[in-house]
């Protein structure tokens, strides 16, 4: 009962926040809401029992994305002019609208074949165990590493004054 | 009503839309990104609700949703770089008026 309160609320702040991301004219007010809607989501992980990428949502998102798209508002110093729509935000809409109903209507649609087993907690030995465990994700693990390096080099390069 | 997998892929479904329209529509390069990071978000969303109702016990989604992390956060530093590159260029992130790879 206590999981289904969370959620409803989770999950009507998490649709409104977006929303107002979309829907504010003021850019900085749209990337606070972007903050908030990142925190409600971390919410939502915890009520999916996933409290590790909960915390690293948290980390991640909330506290290392966010200072980024920031920062970049207001080096770029546009966000007087608010962030209008452009010419095509009627068939956007539409395509908007049309996914979510083929969306919504093939997941009604589905029988999803529920497990009723419970879920692991604290799931982060099990996760590093299948992250970086016998026969595990180890070689993605290392990829990534590779890519965080190279997408930390490009930003650099692509910013740097010449 | 008990809250099941249905009701986290609908409000996933629904975040993915705001954010596709949010991509689609606007005309500032930041909020674009931002959109985006919405859309990422949602599909981790579904990625740990199937993990948690259908695989409970093996977690799968859950590390698929670390390495969407680790690829939303390379994203979102290059293309952030990308943008301020542009607006130190051209003094603008208006995505309409940025036509630089126009043929």
């Amino acid at each position: 009962m206590g999981l289904a309160i969370a959620f409803w609320i989770l999950a009507v702040v998490a649709v409104i926040t977006a929303l107002s991301v979309v829907l504010l004219r003021n850019v900085f007010r749209a990337a606070l809401s972007l903050v908030a809607s990142f925190l409600t989501v971390a919410g939502i992980y915890i009520t999916l029992s996933a409290d590790f990428l909960a915390a690293v949502q948290i980390l991640v998102y909330v506290g290392a994305i966010s200072i980024l798209i920031i920062l970049s508002i207001m080096l770029t110093r546009e966000f007087q002019q608010g962030s209008p729509s452009s010419k095509l935000s009627i068939p956007a809409f539409i395509v908007a609208i049309l996914f979510l109903g083929i969306a919504g209507f093939t997941l009604l649609n589905t029988s999803w074949r529920i497990s009723t087993a419970l879920p692991l907690e604290p799931t982060t030995p099990f996760l590093a165990v299948k992250l970086l465990g016998e026969g595990g994700f180890i070689l993605p693990v290392e990829i990534a590493a590779v890519l965080l390096l190279a997408a930390i080099l490009g930003a650099i390069v692509l910013v740097r004054e010449k | 009503m008990s809250i099941g997998l249905t009701h986290y892929l609908i409000l996933s479904a629904i975040l993915f839309s705001i954010g596709l329209y949010g991509a689609l529509a606007k005309r500032n390069a930041i909020v674009i990104l931002m959109s985006i990071e919405i859309m990422l978000v949602a599909v981790s969303i579904t990625m740990v609700a199937f993990s948690r109702f259908v695989v409970p016990t093996l977690l799968t989604g859950q590390v698929f949703v670390i390495f969407i992390m680790v690829v939303a956060a390379a994203e979102t530093a290059v293309g952030l770089a990308i943008v301020m590159a542009i607006y130190r260029h051209r003094e603008t992130i208006d995505a309409t008026k940025i036509n630089l790879m126009k043929w």
